[in-house]
C-alpha cells in the first residue's frame, strides 16, 4: 500500500505552500512533503512580485506594467499577469492583518538592515511604520550583540540614498541578556513573554527595560526601527507596549537569516495548511519516483505513478494523481550541480546549461551570472520540459525557485514567482486531480 | 574517509594520479569533516533548538556541532562544558537545509566529554549513569512493584534522589507495572497466530515492558488482529538515554545486543517494529551514525514505526472506516514527540484517528515538551525543561481535551505533569477501533 492522496506537493517553501493551499481550494486530498526546513527561515519576509526589470531597470514604481514586457521563459511570462493579480489575491485573503500594502499596485520602499531600500509589494505589518517614502524622522536602535544590523551605519545610507526624512542610529546593549551570541529567538522569547530581567536599576520586565534603554536616546523622532527580533508569537503586542511606553510608532527592519519575519511567515502559511486539511509529512526526503507500467498509452509523456520517500532507509511509496514540484533553486537544493552537470535531483528534469562549466559564471559577482537562471524550463501549463520542449511527465507540475529563466535575486521577484506559480500549479493540479 | 582521501571527480581522467594528502592528524573512528565542512552557517538549527530559546547558558546547536567539532582540531580545545545542557530532542537534525548531521556531531562530543573530562566520582557522573541505564535498575524495581512504587513515591524518597543524585524532586517517578510485558507474553503462550508471509518482531523498549505493558499488548492484539506473527525477541535498552548521556560505550553494547538479536529476526523474515519514537529512532538513525556492528545498515534500514508500518502494509485507513470508540475515550490533545517529527511521522497520528468514530483529536503544535528523556529529570535543567514545555501546556489547556495523546514515554510524563491530564499511547486508540479493549476480548 502506498500512502495515498490526490495531490502530492513536495517542497514546503513559499511555493509549495501556496500551491498546497490553492489545490486544497478544490475537492481533494492535497499532501505536502518537506524535507528539511524551507528557506522561508532565511527569507525577510517581504513579498516582492518585481523590483527591477531583467535590464536591471528600476527600482519600478508599478510591478505590473512591467510584466508585460518580460521575456518569453520568464515564470510570469508562463503564467501569465492576471495570474500573478490572483496569487497575490489569495496570499492577502491568507495573510490578513499580518501584511500590508494590498492598497495599491505601487511597490512600497522597505528599509532594510543594510540601509538599502527595497521595492516590494507586501510588506509584513511589523516593517509598515518604516516605510521610506514616510517623511517622519527615524531613530534605527541596534544591538551590540546582534552586529548584522549596524543602526548608525544603516542611518547614515539611508540618509545618503535621498530618503525624505532625518535618519539616526544609535547601537544599545539589548537588556537581560547575558549572552553575546544569543539566539535571535531567545531576544524574540524574551519580548514575548516580557520575561522578568535584571538590569543596573533593579528587577524589571524585558518590553520595560528596552522602552528605558531606548529612551534616553530618543530625541524628536517619532518613530523608532529595531531589527527584526521583536517577538514571534507575539510580536503585535511587543510593538504595541515599547510603542506606547516610548510614545512613538515602533517598526522592525527586515534582517539577514535567521529571519523572525521568515519565521512568522512560515508560521501563518502552516497553520492556514492546517486549517485547509492540507496532510504535512516534514523531516523525510522524496528520493525516487516510478511511473505507471500499464502500456496503455505508448506514446507522449509518462505519467508518475509514486514517488518513495526515505525515512532513514525505509522505503515509503506515496501515490497521488497529481504532483507539484517545489523543491527550492540552488540554496533550496531543488537544483543542484556536479562538475560536470547541472540537475534537478528527484525526477532528473531538464535544466538547461552549458557543458563547459566555466561559461556558468561570470567573473564580475554581481554581473549578469548564468547560474542564477538555472532551473527548469516548463510549458504554459507549468509542466517542466524535456531538451525536445515536451513535457517530462503528464502529472508534474513545477513552482517556485525550481524554475529557471528568472534572477529572483537580481529582478527582486522570488517570492512573487513562488507565489504566482505556486498558486497556479496547485490550482491546477487541484482541478485535474479531483476529475 | 577523509575528504582528501576521496577524490570528488569521479570518472575524470587523471583520476589515477591523484594524491592524498593527510590534513589533519589523527585518524578519527569517525570522520565529521565533510559534515563540519557543508555547514553554511544560515543558523537554521539555532532558531529551532528549544533550549537556546529559553536557556542563557547554552550556546546552540550550530556551536555545539561544526564550529566546537573544528575547535577541537587545535590541540589544546577541551569539549565545552555547555554540551550537557543540549537535550538530544534532534530537532536541529531536521532543521538544517544543507544535511549537516548535528545530532551525531553532538553525540560524539558529549561522550568524549563524558569519557575525558567528566570526573568519574562526580555526583553527575553518577547520577547520570543511573538515568541512562534505567533499563538496568527497572528490574529490580519491577520485581516488587508495589514496594517499589510506594518508596519511589515517597516525599522522602523524591528529597534524598534530588538532594544526593540531583534528580528533581519536583517529578513523581513512574509507576513500576505489576505485571511486565514480557511476563504477560510469556504468560499467554507468546504467539497466538502464525503466519510466514506477515511476520514482525516487537522492540517494545524499557518503558512499554516495565512501566505500560498495555501499550504492548495493544500492539500485540491489533497486529494479530491484522493477522501477523509477532516475535518478541530479547532486546536490551535501545540507548537513547545513553546517547543524552554520553555514555556511548554502555550504549555500545546495548546497540550490539539488539542489532545481532533484531538482525536474527530479520533473517527469520520479520520487519523490525517499535511503539516508542525514540526507539524507532535510535535503530534508525543512531545506529548507523554511531556504530558499524554488521547489519546495523540493515537493521535500521528494516525498522519502522508500529502505526506507520501498518499505513503502508495494510489498508490501514480501509480498516478504520467506520469503526468507533466508546466513551473510554475523550477527545485529545496529540503532541507529536520530536523524536516522531524527525522520521517524518509529525502528522500521522492526527491522520490515522481521522476515519475513527468518537474520536476528536487536537494537535498542540510543534514545540517541544521540553522534557527530552532523562534531560528534565535532572533538577538543574527541571526549571528550563517547563519553561521549553509552557507552549505544550498553554496548547493543552487550549485544545478542547481533557486527555493527552503521544508516542513518547517521557513526553508522556512531561504531558501529565504540566497539565494534569491522563495520556495515552496512539496504539492503544487502535486497538480499541479494531479489537475492542482488553475487558471485551475477556
Amino acid at each position: 500500500m502506498a500512502i495515498e492522496d490526490d495531490v502530492l506537493v513536495i517542497g514546503g517553501g513559499l511555493a509549495g505552500a501556496t500551491a498546497a493551499l490553492a489545490a486544497a481550494e478544490e475537492d481533494v486530498r492535497v499532501r505536502l512533503v518537506s524535507y528539511k526546513q524551507s528557506t522561508l527561515r532565511h527569507a525577510s519576509g517581504l513579498i516582492d512580485i518585481l523590483g527591477y526589470t531583467p535590464a536591471g531597470e528600476g527600482p519600478l514604481v508599478d510591478p505590473f506594467d512591467a510584466l508585460e514586457g518580460l521575456p518569453e521563459g520568464h515564470p510570469y511570462e508562463r503564467v501569465g499577469t492576471e495570474a500573478v493579480r490572483e496569487a497575490l489575491e489569495f496570499f492577502d485573503d491568507i495573510a490578513g492583518d499580518a501584511y500590508d500594502g494590498a492598497h495599491t499596485d505601487a511597490n512600497a520602499l522597505v528599509p532594510t538592515h543594510g540601509g538599502t531600500v527595497k521595492p516590494t509589494a507586501r510588506y509584513p505589518a511589523s516593517t509598515a511604520a518604516g516605510l521610506a517614502s514616510d517623511d517622519r524622522d527615524t531613530l534605527l536602535v541596534g544591538f551590540e550583540t546582534l552586529p548584522d544590523f549596524e543602526a548608525p551605519l544603516a542611518a547614515a545610507h539611508l540618509e545618503a540614498a535621498g530618503a525624505p526624512f532625518a535618519a539616526r542610529g544609535v547601537t544599545v546593549r539589548f537588556p537581560g541578556l547575558v549572552r553575546d551570541d544569543a539566539k535571535v529567538t531567545r531576544y524574540a522569547h524574551l519580548l514575548d513573554h516580557d520575561e522578568a530581567v535584571t538590569t543596573a536599576a533593579g528587577e524589571t520586565t524585558a518590553r520595560d527595560a528596552l522602552a528605558e534603554t531606548v529612551r534616553g536616546h530618543l530625541e524628536d523622532e517619532t518613530r523608532v526601527g529595531f531589527p527584526a527580533i521583536l517577538g514571534d508569537d507575539h510580536a503585535a503586542e511587543v510593538r504595541a507596549d515599547l510603542g506606547e511606553r516610548l510614545a512613538v510608532d515602533v517598526f522592525e527592519v527586515p534582517m539577514g537569516p535567521p529571519s523572525l519575519p521568515g519565521m512568522r511567515l512560515e508560521d501563518l502559511l502552516y497553520d492556514a495548511l492546517e486549517d485547509a486539511g492540507v496532510r504535512v509529512t516534514t523531516g523525510v526526503p522524496v528520493v525516487d519516483y516510478e511511473t505507471e507500467s500499464d502500456g496503455t498509452d505508448a506514446t507522449g509523456p509518462d505519467r508518475i505513478d509514486r514517488v518513495i520517500v526515505d525515512r532513514h532507509g525505509a522505503e515509503v511509496p506515496h501515490r497521488a494523481d497529481q504532483y507539484v514540484l517545489a523543491t527550492g533553486g540552488l540554496v533550496g537544493k531543488g537544483v543542484d550541480s556536479e562538475r560536470e552537470r547541472v540537475f534537478e535531483p528527484i525526477f532528473d528534469c531538464h535544466v538547461p546549461h552549458a557543458a563547459d562549466r566555466y561559461e556558468w559564471f561570470v567573473d564580475d559577482v554581481f554581473g549578469d551570472q548564468p547560474y542564477a537562471r538555472f532551473g527548469l524550463p516548463v510549458d504554459r501549463d507549468l509542466r517542466p520540459l524535456d531538451a525536445g520542449d515536451e513535457p517530462e511527465f503528464r502529472n508534474l507540475r513545477a513552482a517556485g525557485a525550481v524554475l529557471g529563466g528568472y534572477d529572483f535575486a537580481a529582478e527582486k521577484s522570488g517570492s512573487g514567482v513562488s507565489l504566482a506559480t505556486g498558486y497556479a500549479a496547485g490550482q491546477r493540479a487541484g482541478r485535474e486531480g479531483g476529475e | 574517509m577523509s575528504d582528501a582521501e576521496q577524490p570528488t571527480d569521479d570518472g575524470v581522467p587523471g583520476d589515477d594520479e591523484f594524491e592524498p594528502i593527510q590534513v589533519f592528524p589523527e585518524a578519527e573512528d569517525m570522520d565529521l569533516r565533510p559534515g563540519a565542512d557543508d555547514c553554511y552557517k544560515c543558523s537554521t538549527c539555532d532558531t529551532n533548538c528549544p533550549v537556546a530559546e529559553v536557556d542563557d547558558e547554552f550556546p546552540g546547536p550550530k556551536f555545539q556541532g561544526p564550529e566546537q567539532w573544528r575547535l577541537k582540531r587545535q590541540d589544546d580545545r577541551d569539549i565545552d562544558d555547555s554540551v550537557m545542557k543540549c537535550s538530544n530532542c534532534m530537532r536541529c537534525d531536521s532543521a538544517c537545509p544543507s544535511d549537516v548531521p548535528l545530532s551525531q556531531m553532538h553525540n560524539t562530543a558529549r561522550g568524549e566529554y563524558v569519557e575525558e573530562q567528566m570526573e568519574k566520582f562526580s555526583r553527575e557522573y553518577v547520577r547520570n549513569r543511573i538515568l541512562a541505564n534505567y533499563r538496568r535498575l527497572a528490574p529490580l524495581g519491577s520485581m516488587f512493584p508495589r514496594t517499589t512504587n510506594f518508596v519511589m513515591g515517597l516525599s522522602a524518597t523524591q528529597w534524598l534522589g534530588e538532594k544526593v543524585l540531583g534528580i528533581t524532586g519536583e517529578r513523581e517517578f513512574p509507576e513500576f507495572a505489576t505485571e511486565t510485558f514480557r511476563e504477560w507474553w510469556t504468560a499467554r503462550g507468546g504467539a497466538q497466530v502464525r503466519n510466514e508471509d506477515k511476520r514482525i518482531a516487537y522492540f517494545h523498549g524499557c518503558y512499554s515492558n516495565y512501566n505500560t505493558p498495555e501499550v504492548g499488548k495493544a500492539l500485540v492484539r491489533v497486529y494479530e488482529h491484522l493477522g501477523y506473527e509477532i516475535m518478541v525477541p530479547d532486546q536490551h535498552c535501545s540507548g537513547t538515554p545513553m546517547f543524552a548521556n554520553g555514555m556511548l560505550e554502555d550504549a555500545r553494547r546495548s546497540a550490539e545486543t539488539n542489532v545481532r538479536e533484531l538482525g536474527a529476526a530479520i533473517a527469520d523474515g520479520a520487519d523490525i517494529v517499535a511503539s516508542c519514537s525514540s526507539c524507532s529512532m535510535s535503530l534508525r538513525q543512531e545506529y548507523p551514525e554511531l556504530f558499524d556492528f554488521e547489519g546495523t545498515e540493515e537493521v535500521a534500514a528494516n525498522t519502522w514505526d508500529a502505526v506507520e508500518y501498518l499505513r503502508v502494509h495494510e489498508d490501514l485507513e480501509g480498516e478504520l472506516e467506520g469503526t468507533s470508540v466508546g466513551d473510554e475515550f475523550e477527545n485529545f490533545a496529540y503532541h507529536a514527540p520530536c523524536h516522531a517529527r524527525n522520521q517524518g511521522l509529525d502528522g500521522q497520528t492526527m491522520e490515522v484517528l481521522a476515519p475513527i468514530d468518537g474520536v476528536e483529536a487536537r494537535d498542540v503544535g510543534d514545540s517541544c515538551s521540553g522534557i527530552s528523556g532523562t534531560y528534565g529529570w535532572k533538577a538543574e535543567n527541571y526549571e528550563t525543561s517547563m519553561k521549553i514545555g509552557d507552549e505544550m501546556f498553554d496548547h493543552m489547556e487550549d485544545a478542547d481535551a481533557e486527555t493527552g495523546l503521544t508516542e513518547c514515554p517521557t513526553c508522556s510524563m512531561q504531558m501529565e505533569h504540566g497539565t494534569g491530564y491522563e495520556i495515552t499511547h496512539t496504539l492503544e486508540v487502535l486497538e480499541a477501533a479494531l479489537v475492542g479493549t482488553e475487558a471485551d476480548s475477556q
